[in-house]
């Protein structure tokens, strides 16, 4: 039992750190002073950035070597975002793209996308969007209602609309799982599709939160055009390629979560600054308990490390993980706010920021009920729900909602 | 990075189940709790045909030389069936005797067990409290642990109570802390020493042995652990019993989760339900944040002993309110039936409720966590 590099991971860790030691004073300034203030600035700085990051071998880890990446493994990507923090720099922009969607791509693409996305993608040059929820389509996703309808010519005619769409506003390319035949029952009458997000029928609109910012849009989409090379997987396979990027958002949540600075040194440091909180028995009591949670959480991240280093691939039981850091900071949050007063939700406060974020990232990539349900089924074996919507057709269903199809 | 079980430790762990599988603990247990109370097996010998006594103590002394991560192992699948196997009270002991090369004589005995030791629980100096504290016969406040007149040649003489010692009843050593010229310092006693009181006694759950442990002026061996070791037997502890509790809450979570498979209403099984689902998948999420933490606390004592005070606390805080749930939430999945004397539920709802208040309780341990982050906060 050990949290040790072997030496092959430490001679990467090397490899990363020189890197980085050479190329730090390239990072564009996000924080303190000198920062760049202007988001479109920023947006551009990180996108030439990003570039350098994969010149020096820093993006796509693990990506194969024949599209641009190293051909490493995830332990590699842990090493180097690792490195990448330490070294007080930011990451590539395009986390989706590049950790999820480009992973889709190689895995159901066809050459001529291969050849033609996964270079601009890796390099930042053209970033990407995930157009998977809907309005209507969260939790339950093979509900999706956008329509592609196939042309005479053999193009694609889509409408319909997309929302909580990060990076939308400047993205290049989206991923897009639309509804190609009504016809059949709803998990096999779906497609993927690469778009372009600068075509005439796309409009993005930002989405503010409770804290004011936007950091989703809604899409829309009306008689957007697309050729039939856009079909990425096969008309039909919609969800099983799916299924491929939610398995890598999932290792991404698995391994990203301290990422978010939901940790427990952060918190106490809230309730240390405070003489008079730090010797109250029920402040401690609960910075106890949240913080023993979010520990444990961290000790989770290297149990799903060891599994990915024996080549297991993390199974829903990663969602737990994601519960806990969740209702963890929320509590924290909570507990911060009472200990500090009013102060906590002034504007200029990374508390205020962290209260407000919280109850959405409750939903984010998958709701904590569907969560449930799913380690419930999958892990403890339990029965499913009875469903209402087993081998009905899309079409059927639809009006049973009392929706048109 | 590797924090997965060596082969020889998923070979400790299915021996250890085996071993315990040749005793029916659960009905003991409730035999026990009408009063017969020599319905309880003895498990020592078994534990000393499996080698459990001398985990800790090192090779050169007859033991195995084993770390605290293979003894959570022990106490985990001991947890699983309620086993009485005094470990809980051993452990700890051999383990300051380990380091102590004052008390290397009464190591190989321990190792074999042919002699049992029982460790005399003392809690470390917090940010809050500057003085060693010792669990209290009734009420909240912790007294203070044993003194020590001054030394004589390798011996001195200490008086002092202790009350819910585990594993005290029928130990032969009782190894603990006693304040000597104001300083801790680890002191063995010979359990039949002049002086040396142990009253047995049992409280809700009759799978514990506990002991109320009365020092007057009895001769002690001094013990030339350093003080780091003394506080390891405390985290030692947390770290065991957490492991243990862990235990409880896996049999708890597998037999809910048979049920609720099995068990139909309405014309469906009730583990379709989400409120049913939802509440046994929130035992499996402080089931999987203790088993990380305790390999936290395994990795801790050597990998990082600094840490080990905030990793073994935070595994017996994350344990305890596990056990508890886990329990309760057997009963109620299983309905007024888990809640009778027909059902196991009730045994392991009373072993959540005692293991939760000894060795310091649940309460000490969240504490002592909050007390090491803001020690790192302050360090940082």
């Amino acid at each position: 039992m050990d949290l040790d590099d072997t030496p092959e991971q430490a001679a990467y860790r090397a490899e990363v750190r020189t890197w980085l030691d050479e190329h730090s004073s390239e990072a564009p300034v996000l924080q303190g002073p000198g920062a760049i203030e202007d988001e479109d600035e920023i947006i551009a700085a990180r996108r030439v950035w990003q570039g350098k990051l994969a010149e020096g071998g820093l993006a796509g880890v693990v990506w194969p070597k024949e599209y641009g990446g190293q051909g490493r493994g995830p332990i590699e990507q842990v090493i180097c975002n690792q490195e990448i923090a330490r070294a007080k720099v930011p990451g590539i922009l395009d986390a989706i793209g590049v950790g999820m969607l480009g992973p889709t791509i190689i895995a159901h693409g066809d050459e001529d996308q291969k050849g033609r996305y996964l270079g601009p993608m890796l390099h930042g040059d053209e970033v990407w969007c995930q157009l998977f929820s809907e309005p209507a389509a969260g939790s339950d996703l093979a509900a999706v209602q956008t329509r592609a309808r196939l042309q005479e010519d053999g193009s694609w005619r889509l409408t319909g609309q997309k929302v909580w769409t990060t990076n939308a506003q400047f993205a290049s390319y989206g991923l897009l799982l639309a509804r190609t035949d009504a016809d059949v029952p709803k998990h096999k009458g779906m497609t993927m599709f690469i778009v372009p997000m600068d075509a005439p029928g796309v409009t993005v609109r930002g989405l503010r939160q409770i804290s004011g910012e936007a950091e989703f849009n809604e899409v829309f989409f009306d008689d957007l055009a697309v050729d039939a090379g856009a079909v990425v997987g096969g008309v039909g396979n919609g969800w099983g390629t799916a299924l491929t990027t939610l398995m890598y958002e999932r290792v991404t949540i698995g391994l990203g979560g301290e990422g978010l600075g939901y940790n427990s040194t952060r918190f106490a440091g809230a309730i240390a600054s405070d003489e008079h909180a730090r010797r109250d028995p029920e402040v401690r009591h609960q910075l106890g308990e949240i913080g023993s949670e979010l520990l444990a959480v961290r000790f989770t991240g290297y149990r799903t490390l060891t599994a990915l280093q024996k080549g297991q691939i993390p199974g829903p039981e990663a969602g737990l993980a994601k519960v806990t850091i969740v209702n963890g900071a929320i509590k924290a949050g909570d507990l911060i706010a009472d200990v500090q007063g009013p102060d906590a939700l002034d504007k200029d406060s990374e508390w205020a920021y962290m209260i407000s974020f919280l109850p959405g990232l409750k939903s984010a990539g998958g709701t904590e009920e569907i969560l449930r349900n799913t380690i419930g089924e999958r892990v403890l074996g339990l029965p499913p729900e009875p469903r209402l919507d087993k081998g009905i057709p899309f079409s059927e269903l639809r009006s049973k909602e009392g929706a048109p199809a | 990075m590797n924090l997965a079980l060596s082969d020889e430790q998923v070979f400790l762990r299915e021996a250890a189940r085996g071993a315990l599988s040749r005793f029916k603990t659960l009905e003991a247990a409730r035999e026990a709790l009408d009063g017969n109370e020599r319905a309880l097996p003895d498990m020592w010998p078994a534990a000393c045909e499996a080698g459990w006594p001398g985990l800790l103590i090192d090779e050169a002394h007859g033991g195995a030389g084993l770390d605290v991560f293979d003894a959570m192992l022990v106490l985990g699948e001991c947890g699983r069936v309620l086993a009485g196997v005094p470990l809980l009270g051993h452990l700890p002991a051999s383990a300051i005797l380990n380091d102590s090369p004052t008390g290397a004589s009464l190591l190989e005995a321990l190792a074999t067990g042919e002699r049992r030791a029982a460790y005399l629980p003392a809690s470390p100096p917090s940010d809050v409290s500057d003085h060693w504290s010792v669990d209290s016969r009734s009420g909240s406040e912790r007294p203070p642990t044993p003194t020590a007149t001054s030394a004589d040649g390798g011996t001195t003489k200490v008086s002092g109570k202790l009350s819910f010692v585990p594993d005290a009843p029928g130990a032969n050593v009782l190894v603990g802390v006693a304040l000597l010229d104001g300083k801790a310092t680890g002191v063995a006693i010979e359990a039949n020493a002049p002086g040396v009181s142990i009253e047995a006694t049992t409280r809700y759950d009759s799978t514990r042995s506990l002991g109320h442990v009365s020092l007057e002026d009895a001769t002690a061996t001094i013990l030339d652990a350093p003080e780091e070791s003394l506080a390891a037997a405390w985290y030692l502890a947390q770290a065991l019993i957490a492991a243990e509790s862990l235990g409880s809450v896996e049999t708890a979570l597998d037999v809910s989760v048979e049920y609720a498979k099995e068990r139909h209403t309405f014309g469906r099984a009730i583990g379709s339900y989400q409120a049913v689902k939802h509440s046994l998948t929130e035992v499996l999420r402080q089931l999987e944040n203790g088993r990380s933490l305790l390999y936290y606390a395994g990795w801790a004592r050597h990998g990082s002993p600094s840490e080990f005070p905030l990793a073994a606390s935070a595994a017996r805080s994350v344990a305890g309110r596990a056990l508890d749930h886990a329990a309760r939430t057997m009963i109620s999945v299983h309905g007024g039936i888990g809640a009778t004397w027909e059902h196991d539920a009730p045994l392991y709802f009373r072993r959540a409720q005692l293991s939760r208040r000894l060795l310091g309780g649940t309460g000490a341990a969240t504490d002592r966590v909050a007390g090491e982050l803001i020690a790192q906060a302050d360090a940082a």
